[in-house]
């Protein structure tokens, strides 16, 4: 197997054409704009097909059509691109068509700025567009994490017919770490697109459709959806705990994750022993993994790159019975693991809620 | 017994549920016809979009999608990239494309994209019940301008005339379902927009001038009518672009 020096970005692309990938749309915003400079030189060689879209409205529902044809597809973008997606996403999930959504987080609200970030994170897992859906939301916090769960993604997608979004930030995107180029093995046996527009030769006509003007029919489509969501949420939690014997977890995903394991050394000097436990899927959410470490662990640390989102998941599975602390940067600010450590040693030495 | 008049394969048995006197029906039929004559229906997607043939998916006896709001040049697009040999058409009436999917329209016909739009300009916006549409004609009556449309709610778009302007078109055409010569006229610009795409030239397009009795408040009698005397006035039926040379 072939490892390379790769940047974040690139090394997605890449992942995307090695499982499969047929036809890209997407829109430039950084920092994510190596992804489809990437696919444009490298996917049509591969038999694929790139296309600029004039907007990422456009780009998502260019999406919808190549999901409904039966075709890998995916589009990649950044957060005010990815806000412009939102109806489209909705309407992906509604129809259950499977197709991977790349979000390079960088910092908001609005125009915000193009510096890294985390604070998408309640778009990505509780909805961003209109009503009742899941998409499942893979945090990556390697570029070869970039790789493997970029590949995972479009397994995930077709299995389930499901939209996924692969949830990365700017700092990722951007940095170049050493690849191993695994050969794509599905995850999941692929199964025969029968659901797909094709054209309807020797069958009835199939339809895509999100539209159910009878309330009942609507209902029990809603039904259906939260069943399949269901199992997802049962088969389908991935998580890191590094340090299952640890006094004291740390919980961060993505950059923040790996920051936070410099914090774990620094503690480790002054004789505290901290783990990590780093959500992998931020939906479905590892709210189980957390609740039992409730009992060994002093308290819970959360750290983001947000003015506090995941947080609140933490809160959600610790139900109050532990302090659950919260470090957060924003703005596209990287948390410094010194400054994290210091907050850390106060509360902990301090005896500090 | 020989069969002179037949329901076209294209179309399923759903009765529509157009109002009395619209005529999305002769539409639908017109672009079923072709596609039959055609010998298409096995490789054909469609895509349906917001407002009153939103359900076009329930009638068409075609493989089907259902697209968001003004975004159906984009679905078809995805499609059609994804499956560069099978023929891809959306239906869209005039507020679905000229108003919030101006966008996606002027786009796909820039890239040449090679699908072909059908597009239906009643002037109004029947499924909401009758609002200004971007066609709506000066001094138009409708639930937002209710003393007639003026200057200060803009000029109405001629959409096939802009669209034309633009390299990636390969045929448009408006046509107008005002009387029976028109409506063979109607059948054979969908006719050449179909094959233009299966011989791969580009976008097509042909602009419906069509009636919407109930939100205008007329008989469907008077209905073709105004199509007729009023809409054509401003709307000029007739082929903007067309390929050149043998094709």
């Amino acid at each position: 197997m072939e490892t390379v020096l790769m940047k974040g970005n690139e090394a997605l692309a890449e992942a995307a054409i090695r499982a499969g990938l047929k036809v890209y749309f997407g829109y430039p915003i950084t920092p994510q704009n190596e992804v489809g400079e990437y696919l444009a030189k490298h996917l049509p060689p591969a038999g694929g097909t790139f296309l600029q879209a004039e907007s990422e409205v456009a780009a998502i529902n260019m999406v919808y059509g190549a999901a409904g044809a039966g075709v890998r597809t995916m589009t990649s973008s950044s957060g005010p691109g990815i806000s412009l997606m939102q109806e489209g996403i909705s309407y992906l999930a509604a129809a259950e068509l499977p197709a991977v959504i790349v979000n390079m987080m960088r910092g908001g609200p609005g125009l915000g700025g193009i510096q890294p970030s985390q604070s998408d994170y309640f778009q990505a897992t509780k909805g961003g567009g209109h009503g009742d859906y899941r998409l499942i939301v893979l945090a990556p916090s390697s570029v070869q994490e970039l790789y493997d769960l970029t590949m995972l993604a479009f397994d995930l997608a077709d299995h389930y017919r499901n939209p996924v979004m692969v949830l990365g930030d700017g700092l990722l995107g951007q940095m170049m770490e050493s690849v191993t180029l695994k050969p794509y093995i599905p995850a999941f046996p692929l199964e025969e697109k029968t659901w797909a527009t094709r054209g309807r030769k020797n069958r009835e006509p199939n339809i895509i459709n999100s539209l159910y003007l009878d309330p009942e029919r609507l209902f029990s489509h809603n039904q259906k959806l939260f069943k399949k969501y269901q199992e997802i949420a049962e088969k389908e939690v991935r998580v890191e705990v590094i340090n299952e014997e640890a006094e004291f977890f740390f919980v961060a995903y993505g950059s923040s994750a790996r920051i936070s394991l410099k914090v774990i050394e620094l503690l480790k000097e002054k004789g505290i022993n901290a783990g990590l436990i780093r959500p992998i899927t931020l939906w479905p959410f590892p709210y189980t993994v957390i609740a039992e470490k409730v009992n060994q662990s002093k308290g819970f640390m959360v750290v983001e790159m947000s003015m506090g989102q995941m947080v609140e998941d933490v809160e959600r599975a610790v139900k109050g019975q532990k302090p659950v602390y919260f470090y957060g940067t924003a703005g596209g600010i990287v948390p410094s693991p010194q400054k994290i450590f210091q907050r850390t040693l106060e509360i902990l030495e301090g005896g500090q809620e | 017994m020989a069969e002179i008049l037949a329901r076209p394969e294209s179309l399923t048995k759903v009765p529509f549920h157009y109002c009395p006197g619209c005529t999305h029906g002769i539409a639908h039929r017109l672009v079923a016809e072709v596609i039959d004559e055609l010998g298409l229906a096995e490789k054909t997607i469609g895509v349906a979009s917001v407002g009153c043939s939103v359900l076009a998916y329930d009638y068409f006896n075609l493989d089907m999608q259902q697209a968001a709001h003004g975004r159906a040049p984009a679905v078809a697009t995805g499609i059609k990239r994804a499956l560069p040999d099978r023929i891809v058409f959306t239906y869209q009436g005039d507020g679905d494309l000229a108003s919030i999917g101006m966008g996606e329209i002027v786009h796909a016909a820039g890239r040449g994209e090679n699908i072909t739009v059908i597009f239906i300009n009643n002037s109004i916006y029947g499924m909401t019940g009758g609002q200004m549409a971007p066609t709506t004609l000066m001094g138009q009556k409708t639930t937002t301008t209710p003393e007639g449309r003026t200057k200060d709610n803009g000029f109405p778009l001629k959409v096939s005339e802009m669209l034309a302007t633009l390299d990636g078109v390969a045929y448009i055409a408006r046509v107008a379902l005002s009387d029976p010569g028109q409506v063979i006229k109607a059948k054979k610009a969908i006719k050449t927009a179909f094959t233009v795409q299966e011989k791969g030239l580009g976008f097509s397009m042909v602009e419906i001038l069509s009636t919407c009795p109930t939100n205008w408040g007329l008989s469907p009698v008077n209905a073709l009518k105004y199509v007729k005397e009023t809409m054509t006035r401003y709307y000029p039926p007739g082929e903007f672009k067309k390929p050149e040379g043998e094709w």
